[in-house]
């Protein structure tokens, strides 16, 4: 019967090809600033443990996807950046591009699928690239978010875990899925999973060990929104998305958040803070937030990195909870080093 | 200090509605049952056409549990019965206006005789 | 003496099989299923007087019960070829038929909710079809999954109809007034349970549909909500979690409630390999095209093929009946010249 088949059936119906080697990196500018262990990790993750090539561009630079939502940057502006991201893919010899970015993502699909119906448009910005820099470019064969390449390895990577999304007990990790709305909601076929009930981080979870949980605000967006985030004025009704969710999911007592999209994860986990300080109101355990991880820290955790190697020591909800409840052996007094960098330590005034 | 606060949301919670008003309303003039939104009240409203008072809006409202515009409208009614005129569901408005200013009335008294209310 | 082969053995073939009996020929039943009754079969009551739809096919067929009519059941057309003499038809039983004309009266196909992902059908094992809850009728059975009554139901009208995402921009005509009368016989059974209907806008084409809308606000205490259902989902208690705009109010809304009905809509079955063969047109929508909506409503682009009820558009069961009256009257007009 349809109706046994469950979310499977609807699974199934939206598989999307998704390269298996060499790939051009695009990386995200709020995951550089806020998250920048979790870009290196992918890099690793995909390079070393993979054992797969990937190209790390120096040259590549922002998409302009905040500004263009923001209605800074016209649409020819930002086709022509990324036509230009389109040509140094081209001049480095790779054809798959790896987006690390929700908003890139949504963004390059955009382009290609207007360029599609409109190919005077595509005519137009070949022209503005070749004038502005004397490029040229090929259309990429495969278009995929990073968090579809750590979907699309999410087996080879349990065979190489050292640890599972499970507590000291054996017991499987409640994990909330939180997916970007420029990751499927523009182009549900872009998307594992579609848009209503995306799978791209699910099946990372199933495949780990830990358990999915659905809930009613599940599909809800976190607030982001761009210029709802940029003007303080507008703030209100930005977190106010991101409150709904946590109100939503907090019967489930989940363990921890996952998020694909570089604003949602910092915003799931800031926001828990502003929560806090404004209403007095917590969502994990014990009075505590509940940890935001982004995929690639959710599969370091289980490949067996070092939490602060992958960075989740720049989380505004503490991860050591949840590093604990996991019998992860880490060093707390590492906490505040990045590599062999020392960071700064916050005070409280 | 934050510049804004966590936004209130606008949606209509059905299920946290307190249904005492409208469920006097509903036994007192079931007719209000039959309305089908179409706007003829509203129209010909002696009043509606000068000040805030939609009783089409405010009947819909009503039925949802939602009373806080009503309570805020609900004495803009000039009583004349025009709209009872045109309703082509037979719906008693005007008796509606009647029945809800006296729900309401009774929920204030209530609220008022109520010494633990919040 | 003219044989003429109908494919589909529901409402529509069994009426034109009866009608063209009596006018003097011979007639074929085609159905692949291993009884006749179609979609009939599977419905409770028929609005709007609420006659009881096993009674109006037991006549229906007992109607079709004569010497010139050969029932072919758990047989289905494979192919068909129209030839110098009429038609050739390949069956699934590896025999062939041949016939002097063809009525397709294939009827519809139940638009597949799944396809309208918000609503989680498949998923969420409280959100049904409009199908669905006709068995929970007919079978007096209105438990949900976990076998507890339902507190509160809600038909949510317009699935798979009059949508443009699903590519059927046509009303399915007969869901609004199936959801009325569905509230309605909840009610009957149950006057605990409430009944909410969220509709774009209420259709009722029939006569006395109106009036039983209208029994069903005033009688029933069914509660209508103007405005689309935009997104179901399971909350912790396994309750469903809607939301919808009260566009009347110009608020969005949020309500829980324990069963969902997807008043889903009529799909055409049109796309048979042996219409492709002969051909046969079809319309914007999908069903089988008219040569004339006026005049020669049930004759199609191909000589000697006519159609019948619903594989031409959606109808409700009175329409139907009549509409094969009439394919088989079209029939002998085209055989009488």
């Amino acid at each position: 019967m349809e109706q046994e088949l469950g979310k499977n059936a609807v699974w199934a119906n939206y598989q999307k090809d998704i390269a298996d080697d060499h790939y051009y990196y695009c990386r995200s500018c709020i995951r550089q600033a806020f998250l920048p262990g979790s870009e290196r990790m992918f890099l690793h993750i995909v390079g070393n443990v993979l054992g797969k090539d990937i190209y790390d561009d120096p040259k590549h630079t922002t998409c302009t996807g905040i500004a263009y939502h923001s209605d800074l940057v016209p649409q020819e502006t930002t086709a022509t950046v990324i036509a230009r991201h389109f040509a140094l893919m081209t001049e480095a010899g790779y054809e798959n591009m790896a987006i690390s970015c929700i908003t890139s993502f949504g963004l390059y699909t955009e382009i290609l699928e207007t360029w599609k119906e409109h190919p005077e448009e595509e005519e137009k910005v070949r022209d503005y690239l070749w004038k502005a820099t004397r490029r040229e470019f090929k259309i990429p064969k495969n278009i995929a978010h990073t968090s579809d390449i750590i979907f699309h390895f999410r087996h080879q990577i349990a065979e190489k875990a050292t640890r599972r999304l499970v507590d000291v007990n054996g017991n499987p990790l409640k994990v909330v899925d939180h997916i970007g709305c420029h990751y499927a909601k523009l182009f549900p076929s872009k998307g594992v999973g579609g848009a209503e009930f995306p799978y791209v981080l699910a099946g990372m979870v199933d495949a780990w060990g830990g358990q999915q949980v659905d809930y009613p605000e599940r599909r809800h967006c976190c607030g982001f929104g761009f210029r709802n985030y940029l003007v303080m004025a507008n703030r209100g009704y930005s977190v106010a998305n991101s409150h709904k969710k946590l109100e939503s999911m907090k019967p489930y007592q989940p363990d921890l958040i996952v998020a694909n999209c570089p604003g949602c994860a910092m915003f799931l986990d800031r926001w828990q803070y502003t929560i806090e300080q404004m209403e007095g109101k917590t969502y994990g355990a014990n009075g505590q937030g509940i940890p935001v991880l982004t995929y690639e820290e959710m599969a370091g955790l289980v490949l067996g990195y070092n939490p602060w190697d992958l960075g989740m020591q720049l989380h505004q909800i503490d991860v050591e909870p949840l590093l604990l409840k996991m019998g992860i052996d880490y060093n707390p007094a590492g906490k505040h080093e990045l590599g062999a960098r020392q960071l700064t330590i916050p005070t409280l005034k | 200090m934050w510049g804004y606060s966590i936004a209130k949301s606008q949606s209509i919670v059905y299920d946290q509605n307190d249904r005492t008003i409208i469920n006097y309303v509903l036994e007192q003039e079931p007719s209000l049952r039959t309305c089908m939104a179409c706007g003829g009240c509203t129209s010909t409203c002696s009043a509606g056409n000068l000040v805030p008072f939609n009783i089409r809006r405010l009947n819909t409202l009503l039925q949802r549990g939602e009373y806080s515009q009503v309570k805020k409208e609900i004495y803009n009614c000039m009583l004349c019965g025009k709209c009872t005129i045109v309703c082509p569901r037979g719906v008693n408005i005007r008796n509606v206006v009647l029945k809800t200013r006296e729900a309401i009335m009774n929920s204030e008294k209530s609220d008022a005789n109520d010494t633990n209310a919040i | 003496m003219k044989h003429i082969a109908i494919i589909g053995g529901g409402p529509a073939g069994i009426e034109s099989a009866a009608s063209l009996a009596q006018l003097g020929y011979r007639v074929s039943l085609i159905e692949k299923s291993a009884e006749l009754g179609g979609h009939l079969s599977q419905m409770f009551t028929l609005f709007p007087d609420g006659r009881n739809a096993a009674e109006v096919l037991s006549e229906l067929i007992a109607h079709a019960r004569q010497k010139n009519i050969n029932v072919m059941l758990n047989t289905e057309v494979i192919d068909a070829q129209r030839n110098l003499s009429g038609f050739t038809i390949t069956l699934s039983n590896q025999k062939t038929v041949t016939a002097d004309a063809l009525l397709i009266a294939t009827g519809f196909r139940l638009f597949n909710v799944a396809r309208k992902e918000e609503y989680g059908y498949g998923i969420y094992k409280n959100v049904i079809n409009s199908l669905q809850m006709e068995k929970k009728l007919r079978t007096g059975d209105l438990t949900m999954a976990n076998g507890q009554m339902p507190k509160r139901v809600v038909f949510l009208h317009c699935v798979g109809s009059r949508d443009e995402k699903v590519g059927n921009n046509y009303c399915s005509k007969v869901c609004c007034v199936t959801a009325v009368k569905q509230a309605i016989e909840i009610k009957k059974m149950n006057p605990e349970i409430e009944t909410f209907c969220f509709y774009m806008d209420i259709r009722m084409f029939g006569p006395y549909y109106e009036e039983l809308y209208r029994e069903a606000q005033e009688k029933w205490k069914v509660v209508f909500v103007r405005g689309k259902i935009s997104e179901a989902a399971e909350n912790i208690d396994g309750r469903l979690q809607i939301k919808a705009e009260d566009t009347l109010i110009g608020k969005p809304l949020r309500m829980q409630c324990d069963m969902l009905v997807a008043m889903a809509g009529m799909e055409s079955t049109a796309d048979a390999k042996f219409a492709q063969t002969l051909n046969v047109a079809r319309g914007l929508n999908r069903f089988y095209s008219s040569t004339d909506n006026y005049l020669r409503y049930n004759n199609t682009n191909v000589e000697g093929v006519f159609t019948a009820g619903t594989c031409t558009a959606p109808m409700n069961i009175i329409d139907t009946i009549a509409n094969a009256r009439a394919a088989a009257l079209s029939i002998h007009q085209y055989f009488s010249k």
